[in-house]
């Protein structure tokens, strides 16, 4: 599992942590079972506070994308494909709400960016 | 949520002109805690206090729970310790000086004091004044580190050591924690070892605490703000807490984020250092 922090990002490192595992996890790099490093070796491995990556660990159990066991450490749940599917759909309407505010505040309309879209999904068929 | 190894509450201790007024702290379980200010700030004071080396005027000092003075010798076996003035005689070799050390902990480990030994290559026959700087304080983490402490305090532990060794330092402190239940508590005015391995930090100045913080949040709710020195007027000075002006522009500290991006156009946003957050709280004398 690849996780790199950017020190300039707006995104608290909680929240860049997070993501990169939820990614990795989806993209079945992390598969079902999966032992993840304890939070005092990911803390020390990425230099940030242990506090953070229980707070990490924390919030993925919640969201159920892990489970822990006391004294055994955190696995990845077993798939839920519902969930998963879910949670896909989320991370694309994310990064298209990011697309149609960027469009916005340059002066691009709706149909020029479905436009846009059609060309980029035909450039993909061919 | 982790469990408290230390609580101090309302420490007071007056020694001559300086005093501690106060002092509330409390360090987590399983969390290195960084505890930083300048000189003369009240760092020693605070830990020799603490430790039962000064005698308190006011307050309550607890150690896992338990009330210190109540529970000395029962804290203390489970306490390490690492203080800034060499206390060895000079002239013992390692094994003598050992020898002193050890009946004082009814856990000590032989087996743990020939490991560090080995791990930091140490001569046990070597005479403790023919030894460097950083094999003197490898040495005394040695002996803080035989008896299965729970937690480790060290006042300064990194003064004086070249980068390699502070470093190699932080490696050990990381590999203490890998154990779960361990603790670590460190004054340093060298901020920068911190930024590595710190979980919790808190600052000391002039005998006052003026934050006791996750590390990632506080350098999360500060910014590094640069622009050009026109956004900077009367209002918008009041958002930071440290501003230094050039002729080529600005730089400040702000824990008003939200408020900088809002009000200044066209500035640079980065993540500070704890030395910049440190010294913006740290009051000029």
């Amino acid at each position: 599992m690849k996780i790199i922090l950017k020190n300039s990002s707006e995104q608290p490192l909680y929240q860049q942590i997070k993501d990169q595992i939820k990614g990795a996890i989806l993209r079945q790099e992390l598969k079902e079972g999966e032992k993840l490093p304890s939070i005092r070796s990911l803390a020390n491995d990425l230099h940030v506070s242990v506090l953070t990556t229980k707070r990490v660990y924390e919030e993925l159990e919640k969201e159920g994308f892990i489970i822990t066991i006391v004294g055994k450490g955190s696995f990845v749940a077993s798939e839920n494909m519902e969930m998963l599917l879910e949670s896909k759909r989320h991370l694309v309407e994310k990064k298209l709400s990011e697309v149609w505010q960027m469009a916005r505040t340059l002066g691009i309309n709706k149909e020029e960016l479905y436009s846009m879209m059609d060309i980029i999904f035909e450039e993909d068929d061919e | 949520m982790m469990k408290a190894v230390l609580e101090v509450n309302n420490l007071k201790k007056e020694l001559g002109s300086f005093s501690l007024e106060q002092l509330t702290f409390s360090l987590k379980e399983g969390c290195i805690t960084g505890f930083i200010g300048v000189n003369g700030s009240g760092k020693t004071t605070t830990i020799k206090t603490i430790l039962g080396l000064y005698p308190k005027d006011d307050g309550s000092i607890k150690f896992f729970g338990k009330d210190m003075e109540k529970n000395e010798c029962e804290i203390k076996n489970r306490i390490g310790v690492v203080l800034d003035e060499g206390y060895f005689y000079e002239e013992m070799t390692l094994k003598e000086m050992k020898s002193i050390i050890a009946p004082a902990y009814t856990n000590w480990d032989e087996s743990v004091f020939l490991n560090y030994i080995n791990r930091f290559n140490l001569k046990l026959n070597q005479k403790i004044a023919t030894l460097s700087k950083g094999m003197r304080m490898k040495f005394a983490i040695t002996l803080a580190l035989s008896h299965h402490a729970d937690l480790l305090i060290m006042d300064e532990p990194t003064s004086g050591l070249d980068p390699l060794i502070r470093n190699e330092l932080m490696e050990i402190l990381l590999d203490f924690m890998e154990e779960e239940g361990k603790s670590v508590f460190f004054s340093t005015h060298i901020t920068s070892d911190l930024e590595k391995v710190a979980d919790m930090l808190i600052l000391i100045d002039n005998g006052k605490i003026v934050f006791n913080e996750s590390k990632d949040e506080l350098l999360e709710r500060h910014a590094l703000i640069k622009g050009d020195n026109r956004l900077i007027n009367e209002h918008s000075t009041k958002l930071f807490l440290r501003l230094r002006q050039t002729p080529f522009g600005f730089e400040g500290i702000t824990n008003k984020v939200d408020q900088v991006c809002e009000q200044m156009k066209d500035i640079i946003i980065e993540r500070p250092s704890i030395e910049d957050v440190m010294l913006a709280y740290v009051k000029e004398r």
